[in-house]
């Protein structure tokens, strides 16, 4: 079967066989209930107790602060939605370039109110948040900051210990969705100093439908999902043991052996940055720090889209923009934050790589770049 | 290593059935793409097999593939049934009716609605676990705007009259609500006759993964839900997030498999099912709780008097079952949806609730019914009141001295 080159890992990942390994018990004679009281019940409750362990040693949190929910998008709606119900309404911050799970969730808050509003923290032209810019939103009171540590489309890093601690200092909770980064660069929970943070098991070689949300136990928070006490009244529903267990697994071998892969993984993507800058194209936030593994850029009068196409057809799945929003054809509006124009935003697209990917792939994939781009420019050419 | 006990616990949760394992696997390592890729093959691969599976799903309950949302699970679909229904349509109304006996994903929802402003009616059901029809009727006001009723109780296991219940919901303007979480494989469900607006399911009762339920939302007429988790606008903008497209494979299976399997299977299980009923029915003092007409063949929760509960289920270890539902068995207060019936504390509290299922087999009822005389003879031997009720003595005279 003809398989294309996966260049998508920002998407979605593989599961790691050491990690199905580790699941298909429980997918098989392993089946309790973890709120059962016998011994299949138990034997659930064990492996779901492991795996919070698992997952909190690997972002530096304590196993009590760690809640698992089926998805990033989920972690980030409970905090955001059961903070500021607990909250008086006043302004909640997050940055123009969030992923839609954190914007528009904090454009319903502010919707459906009353008495919330939203702050929308520009960014600069690289897609970063400064310190001004969140000091000068946090002279109005507000309940809740929301910043991403990495982007899922440019890979740009956010320095979110010193905007945490601003947060603090006005005595408001500081959230940050930290998806993209886990298993690519360190995620200390306690070091950045935040009150809360997002990580998904299915961007770091584990299963999709698990997720969690870490946060500090003094942040009161209304349970979105009701309906018994399942993790600690927090998020109520039959555990999904195989996905937790996955998760657990997954993240001990994301962080162990971290290093070297991102050593690995940004050689290979400053080759294609080297590549498509000299066939012209932009690279979005390459001043800034990023990702080891993620680029997007775009090629002055290109359609992303079609572009995304025929690499396709030429045997290699990337992105024009976010997974989740992939239906649409819509500029990226975190590029359009940072200053790009609509035009250029709409030939965007990105390569984010994993750790089944090598140097000959790249090598390959750069070739055929090269001979679509140049296909596309004469199309574009003609049509003058 | 001691051998694991008969499981007989399968409203707890049942084990994946191998068929749809094997259908998930290749979804987690080789075919593993992100279903909202619209950009290359593991994309729409995934994509596909995610709209098979909603089609088995719609199958099975008479549905159109484009009413199901999927969703993590039944607890997550009651949430957003009763959470996004009451949003949207408190202009015309903020009072919601349901039945003490209900889930407590359910129950909790709705309290959670009663704090934010809405008022609820919360109905007793009839000493059989059965909803009266005209009990129901009164409960509805002019500003009713949404009613809940579970189609099969996890604890007893009796189903309710969803067509008439849904008929005069219909009637009235009111949205229904049903949680078919118990039901699914067990029920013949057919959304396109029942007056059914709202249907929560979900995979692990049946067969499949835990983590995957849906939603069923119909279209004609439509009925519109204020989504409660935003992002992505995956399923039309009702519930977004990545969808888990192993775990939806699951599930698609799993009903399928259900759709195909279930008349043959329900027999099966039933036969066994009354033959443990027979063989308790050997002893004195048991009583089943609830109406044994109106309800699945898997089900019998059974009371057995003059044995304390917590010593019953401490000495049956060889056999997995449960006294009380699952998800609230960390407590040992007595059922709720047993207290509903009208049980006192003792019966409440020495009742086990034994589920059966597709790996179910004559020997372990057999094994499991002389385990029980055994045990409760031997408890009922140690009981005074036991010795009393031989003795003739009636104990609802006796004065009990306070201590």
């Amino acid at each position: 079967m003809f398989e294309p080159v996966y260049l998508d890992h920002n998407a979605t990942t593989p599961v790691d066989p050491r990690v199905l390994e580790a699941m298909l018990p429980f997918l098989q004679n392993r089946f309790g209930n973890a709120s059962s009281r016998h011994e299949y019940g138990r034997t659930a409750r064990r492996a779901v107790d492991q795996a919070r362990q698992q997952v909190a040693a690997a972002v530096g949190a304590h196993p009590t602060e760690i809640v698992f929910v089926s998805s990033g998008s989920e972690a980030n709606n409970l905090f955001l939605r059961g903070a500021t119900a607990m909250l008086k309404p006043s302004q909640i911050a997050v940055s123009a370039v969030e992923h839609p799970c954190v914007m528009k969730t904090a454009e319903d808050i502010a919707r459906r109110g009353p008495g919330w509003n939203l702050a929308k923290l520009a960014v600069d032209r690289e897609g970063r948040v400064a310190p001004g810019t969140l000091a000068a939103a946090l002279t109005q009171p507000t309940g809740l900051v929301s910043v991403m540590l990495a982007n899922n489309e440019t890979g740009v890093l956010q320095e979110i210990a010193p905007l945490a601690e601003m947060a603090r200092a006005k005595r408001a909770w500081f959230h940050t969705d930290a998806v993209q980064a886990l298993g690519k660069i360190p995620v200390d929970y306690r070091g950045l100093g935040v009150h809360a943070m997002t990580v998904s098991a299915h961007k770091v070689n584990g299963p999709k439908g698990a997720a969690a949300l870490i946060f500090d136990k003094r942040v009161e928070l209304n349970p979105q999902i009701s309906g018994g006490s399942h993790e600690r009244g927090l998020r109520a529903g039959t555990e999904n043991v195989p996905a937790i267990v996955g998760f657990g697994a997954a993240c001990e071998l994301a962080v162990s052996g971290m290093a070297a892969q991102a050593v690995r993984l940004a050689q290979m993507r400053d080759a294609i940055d080297t590549g498509v800058g000299a066939l012209g194209a932009t690279v979005f936030g390459n001043g800034a720090m990023r990702l080891p593994n993620t680029t997007f850029f775009a090629f002055p009068g290109i359609d992303g889209e079609t572009l995304v196409g025929k690499l396709d057809r030429a045997g290699f799945a990337v992105a024009s923009g976010a997974a989740c929003s992939s239906g649409t054809t819509d500029p990226s509006p975190a590029l359009l934050a940072m200053g790009c124009s609509p035009e250029l935003a709409r030939g965007a697209v990105r390569v984010s790589l994993g750790r089944g990917n090598t140097p000959a792939e790249i090598e390959a994939f750069m070739a055929a770049l090269a001979r679509v781009v140049d296909e596309l420019k004469h199309l574009t050419a003609m049509a003058v | 290593m001691s051998k694991m006990p008969i499981y007989l616990d399968y409203s707890a949760t049942t084990p994946v059935d191998p068929r749809v394992a094997a259908k998930m696997i290749p979804y987690l390592v080789e075919q593993f793409g992100n279903p909202a890729s619209r950009s290359h093959a593991y994309g729409w691969d995934a994509e596909a097999a995610v709209e098979e599976a909603r089609g088995e799903v719609a199958l099975l309950i008479g549905a159109d593939a484009k009413e199901i949302i999927w969703t993590s699970g039944a607890t997550e679909s009651d949430n957003l049934a009763i959470k996004g229904a009451a949003q949207f349509y408190k202009g015309k109304g903020k009072h919601i009716v349901t039945v003490k006996t209900e889930h407590k994903a359910v129950l909790d929802t709705v309290r959670e609605l009663e704090r934010q402003g809405f008022e609820a009616t919360y109905l007793d059901p009839e000493a059989d676990g059965l909803v009266d029809l005209e009990k129901f009727k009164a409960a509805l006001r002019p500003d009713t705007i949404l009613a809940s009723v579970m189609y099969v109780n996890n604890e007893i296991g009796v189903i309710q009259d969803i067509p008439a219940l849904g008929d005069i919901c219909r009637g009235r303007g009111i949205v229904f609500h049903v949680d078919a979480a118990q039901a699914t494989g067990k029920v013949a469900i057919d959304t396109s006759k029942l007056k059914v607006d709202l249907m929560s399911v979900c995979a692990h009762k049946t067969y499949g993964p835990k983590g995957i339920g849906a939603l069923y939302v119909r279209r004609k007429p439509r009925v519109r839900l204020e989504a409660q988790m935003h992002g992505g606008g995956h399923e039309r903008g009702l519930r977004s997030g990545t969808l888990p497209t192993h775990q939806i494979v699951g599930m698609g299976e799993a009903f399928r498999l259900a759709r195909l399997e279930m008349g043959a299977e329900n027999e099966r299980i039933r036969t066994l099912r009354d033959r443990l009923l027979a063989g308790f029915q050997e002893m004195e003092e048991v009583y089943v709780n609830g109406n044994m007409e109106q309800r699945v063949p898997h089900n019998l929760n059974i009371s057995f008097n003059f044995v304390e509960g917590e010593s019953l289920i401490m000495a049956i270890k060889e056999i997995a079952v449960s006294s009380g539902s699952a998800c609230t068995s960390a407590s040992l207060e007595p059922s709720y949806v047993l207290r509903a019936l009208g049980r006192n504390d003792e019966l409440a509290h020495s009742s086990i609730r034994f589920t059966l299922g597709r790996f179910t087999t004559e020997a372990d009822i057999d094994f499991t019914v002389a385990l029980l005389k055994r045990k409760i003879a031997k408890l009922r031997d140690l009981s005074p009141l036991w010795e009393m009720y031989k003795d003739g003595v009636d104990l609802n005279t006796v004065q009990w001295a306070a201590h």
